[in-house]
């Protein structure tokens, strides 16, 4: 982990594309703009955090902007590790995907799959993704499943005493 | 003391005297019924079967022949024959292989054969929790295996989903017709050994269980192509 000292030098030079530093229990997190979020990777892979060990979502409802999607870099040559966090509205819940190559550098191909999921899971889109589509869930199934307002589901449990067919044929 | 030990053990002596006369007397029943077997046995020899006649013939056709409906014996065949679909779906697998490993040993009762193919295979064990996403393949492997065919639904989740009810799974039942639910999580090889044992109990009692009607499925029989 950088110290907070070093965690506030790294916001400093990611300059305004940095809007908050999180420093708890040693764990350093930047909190980003999430139109900028290409960019700032690819600055903190300049200065070692060469790999992206996770991609996963968060719903923070009620609070808006609702959805967030965090990054883990891990510097693996001082194992040193960072957190960056960008927070998209449910309005336009839209970020660019890190996946692919681009003009500004290139991606992160191990993003593939977990943007995939953090879509199927909070109807995050990546915007420039290669293929975009469910990963868990059945292709047709409708909704997010992991978004704090979506019904937990589950089925009622046929049991013989609340099945009068089986009970009937029980007997 | 010494004369009432000596006492004991002429006692005891006696006592052995008297086990080994009631154990002549059981090889002298052995020795019997080994020699009527014999004769018996003449009969496809030397003696042409003609010879027993009246309550004799009747006694040795008693002793001798089993009968029963062909419908009874073939499910009796298929009942200590199950061939079970290799099909594992979480942890509950783990313990559907130790049913098969050595110390529960499911071969003691002829189902060790686990298919790979649905078609070679008559029983399905969907063992551990089946997903939304997981369930239309479980169906299709169902329909895949050949009449007549069980489904044993091992474990909470694929019963009543057990800790996992949510949006992500579906029970059994509302798939597929169910013969036994074995219940625990997951439950125990002995508990999967119990719930096989009494799959062969029904199957020798009613072959069809009955499925059609308690699901509804009336007219889904599998007809011959010429038929």
């Amino acid at each position: 982990m950088p110290d907070a000292p070093g965690l506030e030098l790294l916001a400093k030079e990611l300059g305004e594309a940095a809007l908050e530093t999180v420093y708890f229990r040693g764990r350093a997190t930047l909190i980003v703009d999430p139109q900028r979020i290409r960019w700032v990777l690819g600055e903190l892979r300049a200065r070692g955090y060469r790999f992206l060990s996770s991609v996963h979502g968060v719903d923070h409802y009620p609070d808006e902007p609702r959805l967030g999607v965090i990054y883990e870099l891990l510097d693996m040559s001082r194992v040193d590790r960072v957190t960056v966090k960008a927070r998209v509205p449910l309005g336009e819940p839209v970020i660019d995907s890190v996946t692919h190559d681009g003009s500004d550098g290139p991606g992160w191909p191990t993003a593939n799959h977990q943007e995939r999921e953090v879509y199927d899971m909070f109807g995050v889109t990546f915007r420039g993704h290669p293929e975009l589509r469910r990963i868990l869930m059945p292709e047709d199934y409708e909704g997010h499943p992991q978004r704090r307002d979506f019904p937990v589901g589950g089925e009622p449990v046929h049991f013989t005493y609340n099945d009068p067919a089986r009970r009937a044929a029980s007997r | 003391m010494r004369r009432e030990l000596l006492g004991a053990a002429a006692r005891d002596t006696s006592a052995t005297e008297a086990e080994a006369r009631a154990e002549q007397g059981a090889l002298r029943v052995r020795e019997l019924t080994a020699s009527q077997l014999l004769r018996v046995s003449d009969l496809e020899g030397a003696n042409p079967p003609a010879a027993l006649e009246g309550s004799d013939l009747e006694r040795n056709v008693r002793d001798r022949v089993l009968t029963t409906t062909l419908d009874k014996a073939v499910a009796w065949a298929r009942s200590n024959s199950f061939f079970p679909l290799s099909f594992g779906l979480a942890c509950c697998a783990m313990e559907q292989f130790q049913t098969a490993g050595p110390r529960m040993d499911i071969a003691r009762f002829g189902y060790e054969a686990f298919r790979a193919s649905p078609r070679q295979a008559d029983l399905i064990i969907l063992a551990g929790r089946v997903s939304i996403k997981m369930a239309p393949i479980i169906r299709r492997l169902y329909d895949q295996m050949l009449e007549p065919k069980w489904a044993i639904s091992m474990g909470a989740c694929c019963s009543s989903m057990g800790v996992f009810n949510n949006y992500a799974l579906v029970p059994a039942d509302k798939f597929m017709p169910i013969d036994v639910h074995v219940p625990g999580c997951p439950p125990r090889p002995e508990a999967l050994m119990h719930g096989v044992l009494k799959l062969r109990k029904l199957v020798q009692a009613d072959p069809d269980l009955g499925w059609r009607e308690r699901y509804g499925a009336l007219g889904t029989e599998e007809k011959p192509l010429d038929a």
